[in-house]
């Protein structure tokens, strides 16, 4: 029987020749990721709860922290002592202040056609390398440690035909915004979203990755898109073993759910308003709203190709003196990359703060937060009350032009006429 | 009647977040964790809840993270039970894993805050007490039933023998 990519990746995993939507199959775990929000709580279900403490594949587990470091209290430094003692006592790869857990798992492990599961839900980016890629919380994170598998019910697909070309200004992230505000936070709940069409060839690896990370806010189990020659690329430039995985395709004539259809070029840029990451609008309709402060970063949009564009709206330019510009690389690699091309000078230059790789203020838990009744434009992934600081803050999502242009204007505005594109 | 408790009522698209903020996340147990259980919507809601209570929801109960905390401080201050239109993939999944039930049933727009609820696991019944309200709900697929029989991952795993 035809068989969507998705399907395809878990019947491959599964040992299985075929597998069906809503069937329940037993899956072998590629990669396992957790990071230091949640890893001591997965400790004390392993040392309390498990009976037979024994770990199946410590070399598929990576610990990260990236969500409170440096420590910001001593109780957070403890927690991270501890998850630390776990991870060395059990062999784990181990990160500590090197990126954000996605982007490092994009740099260092995860290829096309792997199942990968992660205690993040923001673990759905590495549909972009045509793996099957969940976030899980920490019960199933001690079952997949444990036994090295997983139970998944197999998703219905929600395909997402991509024609057309974005214009200059416009980004995947101002398409999956509007994607999500069009099919509502829980419009893809318990499916795959698959991303195709002549569109994709137009995106670069990394945007796309921007587009996958998201689907987990339109309730989407996975996101997934075909390997092609942009993933390979990158994968033989980035990984010392030039390894490529297994490179699957869909079956012609598979059974989807539903289709959609969005001409890229017909994108224009959103905003996803307080408190709901489906609470879109586009960005024409709330401009003038003054902005306290801009975030580039996270997991979403933090690779060298949004500081790239920050740099050339920044360049030669100062931040609006009511902004505070945080910026945090998503990782040590493109930091570095970032230093080497002047654009952390650039940054500095403009005003701007530069932080180390981190969730930062996407995730609210450990800097960079926003006060009472400010206003926060954040390029991060979540707009929920209370998720960058004060629950009487205002936090907006949008792209990194928007972040950009929002943090020269000191308020929100349409980064295609603001920047003259 | 496997369950009885009163009913907190809250509205759509409960989220992680509101549930339980990031900013309490690496606090070192779940006990010191519970204390902020809904604090962006409801103060000391850990103080006002009774052991045995119930939540009901509306669309996409516990949208957003993965952070097993939300679940696991609901369960933590006496949550036995949480009923909603529709639940969040990720929460839903956590709340299984950890013994906490998570119902789908069509009873909210009937059921007030404060009402008390008597669930019925082996008939799929939720009656409203004081009132001939009843209402069914759809059973789990058996995998998810063994596991809930077991009381959660963990513990099927232990009885597994695997």
């Amino acid at each position: 029987m035809a068989m969507t990519l998705s399907e395809k990746v878990l019947a491959r995993a599964a040992g299985k020749d075929e597998v069906t939507p809503g069937e329940i199959v037993q899956t072998e775990i590629d990669w396992i990721m957790t990071n230091d929000a949640t890893t001591h709580v997965s400790i004390d279900i392993f040392e309390q709860k498990l009976l037979k403490q024994e770990i199946k594949h410590p070399e598929r587990v990576i610990w990260v922290v990236d969500h409170n470091i440096p420590a910001e209290s001593v109780e957070t430094a403890n927690v991270h002592r501890k998850q630390r003692i776990f991870a060395g006592k059990h062999g784990f790869n181990s990160h500590v202040g090197e990126g954000i857990c996605h982007q490092l798992l994009v740099e260092k492990y995860v290829l096309p056609g792997q199942v990968v599961i992660g205690a993040d839900s923001h673990t759905c980016s590495h549909g972009a390398l045509g793996a099957f890629a969940t976030g899980v919380g920490s019960t199933d994170l001690v079952g997949a440690i444990r036994e090295g598998s997983l139970w998944f019910m197999v998703p219905a697909t929600l395909k997402f035909h991509l024609t057309g070309k974005l214009r200059e200004g416009v980004t995947t992230k101002d398409l999956i915004l509007t994607i999500i505000g069009d099919i509502s936070a829980n419009g893809a709940n318990y499916r795959a979203m698959e991303f195709s069409g002549p569109a994709v060839s137009t995106l670069s690896f990394e945007s796309r990755l921007a587009l996958c990370n998201l689907v987990v806010e339109a309730g989407g189990k996975n996101a997934i898109m075909e390997a092609d020659e942009k993933v390979v690329g990158y994968l033989r430039r980035n990984r010392p073993q030039g390894a490529t995985g297994v490179v699957l395709q869909g079956d012609q004539g598979a059974a989807y759910e539903k289709f959609f259809h969005y001409d890229l070029s017909q994108i224009a840029p959103v905003v996803a308003c307080p408190h709901a990451v489906d609470n879109v609008s586009p960005i024409i309709a709330v401009e003038g709203r003054e902005i306290d402060q801009v975030f580039v970063g996270s997991c979403s949009n933090g690779r060298i190709e949004d500081l790239r564009i920050l740099g050339r709206i920044l360049k030669g330019n100062r931040v609006h003196s009511r902004v505070r510009l945080a910026v945090s690389p998503a990782s040590t690699r493109v930091f570095l990359q970032a230093l080497e091309e002047g654009l952390i000078s650039t940054f500095l230059e403009a005003g701007a703060m530069v932080l180390n790789p981190n969730c930062s203020t996407c995730w609210g838990g450990c800097q960079a937060v926003v006060g009472d009744g400010e206003r926060l434009l954040s390029t991060g992934t979540r707009n929920f009350k209370g998720r960058s600081g004060s629950a009487l803050a205002e936090v907006f999502l949008g792209s990194v032009y928007s972040a950009g242009a929002a943090a020269l204007a000191g308020k929100i505005v349409n980064p295609i006429n603001y920047l003259g594109l | 009647m496997d369950y009885k408790g009163r009913v907190w009522k809250f509205g759509d698209n409960i989220d992680t977040d509101v549930i339980f903020p990031s900013q309490y996340m690496l606090l070192p147990t779940i006990e010191e964790m519970k204390v902020h259980t809904f604090e962006p919507l409801v103060a000391n809601f850990h103080e006002k809840v009774r052991p045995g209570d119930m939540i009901l929801g509306g669309e996409n109960f516990g949208g957003g993270s993965s952070r097993e905390q939300a679940p696991s401080v609901l369960k933590a201050v006496g949550i036995t039970c949480i009923i909603a239109k529709s639940f969040a993939r990720i929460f839903y999944r956590n709340a299984i894993n950890i013994g906490l039930l998570a119902i789908v049933c069509n009873c909210y727009d009937e059921v007030h805050e404060g009402d008390v609820l008597s669930v019925d696991l082996a008939w799929q019944i939720i009656e409203v007490e004081g009132s001939e309200l009843r209402f069914g709900f759809k059973s789990f697929p058996p995998h998810v039933t063994q596991m809930v029989a077991a009381g959660g991952l963990i513990e099927y795993i232990n009885g597994s023998g695997r």
